[in-house]
């Protein structure tokens, strides 16, 4: 790790607009609307008592992190390698990587604020509690923005140029949003999608941080999910992830 | 001293051959210019001796040391302008010169070195605001930046107006007065004869010529090139048997003759024999241009030289 480089590419996503508004005000604001429905913010028999609201701050904690890791992260690698600029690097003593690292690192960062941001809306706003158990809330979040960049690696490596790399990062994004309970959270699912559902990274991370939100230890099985698929996606990712 | 050593360098491409056995050693202080025809393997050869591509065959040694083995150390002397690339487009120029000066442990102070390319008044711009020939002068600056013993220029004026051309020139003879060793690829035969102390001239992937810019124009067939428009048609075999002759083109009424001094001499004298006046008469040396030709090109025949307008390139 290279600290001006970390530097550079710090300030370099703070100047895209695009990544900054759907990793950390996407998210958030669309806790915000949700909560906004008064109907989302009435307990619910099917839910163990929980609000629509309450089941919502995990799915938005986790769309910052796909956004960051699937979108993102992916097309700026890709350019880096596509615009010869990773090849620019490999004259310098400073080792290419310097720059993939740096850029897993601020993404990391991003999804992490884009997190608390979402934990912070939900609080303030519509009082929804803060995670009970929060060292195992803590792991399974960190587990998922693992995830997430071994996916994003692993879509860059594939891809060729950045329009690849941007069509492939939305087709994987609606599932993955999807799994993370965009469309119906995961405690809402039937048994059987859930079972499903959890087995696919974002799935299991969704589980694991209800899980913790309401006091449990998260799943083993969820987190063994997300770290196997991790160790998969990231051996993919070296395997085929090419600098030139 | 040797810096650069390269012996029997050979690379191809699906089969394909680009560099064939290619040898030169550049000695330390010296520009040395890597000059040919598009597609001859001058990046192919630069990039393997920056460490950017692996040699199928031969030997590579900078300042002694393998560049692909030897990565980290090669980095830290040599400096490199890479023939294509970009920067982040949202970088700008004096983020780019800091992070670059940052790379290395001795850095240059960028600030005179980007007042040096005209680069001062854009510090603050961004690299995708940049024009074609700011953004290659941004490059020299990046290759220079980390105070290298030797820089490797890769069509270093490609892109630049003709007046940031002769600026960068100077820029690149200061360097090299500095103690810098220069490895400069071009197309350019002025670039290349102003600049070089020795120019390897590579075609299809194999050294055609290894001289001094002076030393390669001698070498040419022709190293004099006479022109004029006689007043009355002359004998063409009278012509094509003027001494030391190497080639005789007509064009539009004009005629040129290449040759030596000797041809000079015969065909004043041929001409006042004949009571011919030879209008717009012009006799000028062989360019670089020349002798590049004479090496490119496998047989430099009459028609070749129809086809070239050599009034344009010798006047
Ligand atoms: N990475 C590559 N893959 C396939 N062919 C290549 C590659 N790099 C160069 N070539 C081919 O090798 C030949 C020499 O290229 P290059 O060294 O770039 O020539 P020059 O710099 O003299 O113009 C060209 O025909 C080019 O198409
Ligand atoms: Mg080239």
């Amino acid at each position: 790790m290279n600290t001006a480089v970390l530097r550079t590419e710090a300030r370099l996503l703070a100047r895209e607009p695009g990544s900054l508004f759907w990793i950390l005000v996407f998210p958030p604001v669309l806790l915000a609307i949700l909560g906004a429905v008064p109907a989302f913010r009435e307990p619910q028999d099917g839910l163990d008592g929980l609000r629509i609201v309450d089941t919502y701050v995990p799915v938005t904690v986790l769309v910052g992190m796909i956004v960051a890791g699937v979108q993102s992260m992916p097309a700026g690698l890709t350019g880096y390698r596509e615009h010869g600029i990773l090849r620019r690097m490999s004259t310098t003593p400073v080792r290419p990587s310097a720059l993939l690292s740096a850029q897993m690192l601020v993404h990391a960062v991003a999804a992490v604020l884009s997190a608390l941001l979402a934990l912070a809306v939900g609080r303030l706003a519509y009082d929804v509690r803060l995670p009970e158990q929060p060292y195992g809330y803590l792991l399974a979040l960190v587990l998922a923005v693992v995830v997430s960049l071994a996916l994003g690696s692993v879509i860059s490596a594939v891809s060729r140029t950045v329009k690849i790399a941007g069509a492939i990062g939305t087709a994987v994004f609606f599932p993955m949003l999807f799994c993370a309970g965009v469309w119906l959270p995961v405690q809402a699912m039937p048994d059987v999608m859930a079972d499903v559902v959890g087995l696919l990274p974002f799935g299991a991370a969704a589980q694991a941080l209800n899980e913790a939100m309401v006091g449990d230890w998260p799943g083993w099985a969820h987190l063994g999910v997300m770290a196997g698929w991790t160790v998969a996606l990231s051996v993919a990712a070296a395997r085929w992830f090419r600098w030139e | 001293m040797s810096v650069i050593e390269v012996t029997d360098l050979r690379k191809s491409y699906g089969g394909r051959t680009v560099v064939d056995g290619v040898s030169f050693a550049v000695e330390e202080g010296e520009i040395f210019g890597i000059l040919g025809p598009n597609g001859a393997g001058k990046t192919t050869t630069v990039e393997c001796v920056e460490g950017l591509r692996v040699p199928d065959a031969g030997r590579v040694r900078v300042t002694g040391l393998d560049p692909v083995a030897d990565h980290d150390r090669v980095a830290h002397v040599l400096g490199a302008q890479l023939q294509e690339g970009r920067l982040q487009e949202k970088l700008t120029v004096r983020e780019a010169l800091q992070l670059y000066a940052a790379f290395h442990p001795n850095p240059a102070d960028w600030r005179p070195l980007a007042e040096r390319l005209g680069l001062g008044d854009r510090l603050g711009a961004r690299f995708g605001k940049l024009s074609g020939g700011q953004k290659q002068r941004l490059f020299i600056a990046l290759a220079l930046v980390g105070n290298p013993r030797i820089v490797v220029l890769d069509e270093l004026t490609t892109g630049l107006d003709p007046r940031a051309r002769r600026d960068t020139w100077q820029l690149i003879e200061e360097v090299r007065d500095s103690g810098v060793t220069v490895l400069l690829v071009t197309h350019f035969m002025e670039e290349a004869q102003r600049l070089c102390d020795r120019i390897a001239v590579i075609d299809k992937g194999r050294i055609a010529a290894l001289d001094t810019p002076a030393g390669l124009i001698r070498r040419s067939a022709g190293a004099t090139v006479i022109t004029f428009t006689p007043s009355a048609p002359l004998d063409e075999e009278e012509l094509s048997a003027l001494p030391a002759l190497s080639s005789v083109a007509y064009k539009d009424g004009r005629i040129t003759l290449a040759g030596g001094d000797e041809t000079v001499n015969a065909v004043i004298t041929l001409l006042a024999r004949r009571h011919i006046t030879a209008h717009q008469l012009r006799v000028s040396d062989a360019t670089l241009d020349d002798a590049f030709l004479d090496l490119t090109t496998t047989d430099l025949t009459t028609t070749d030289l129809t086809k070239t307008d050599l009034t344009e390139t010798t006047s």
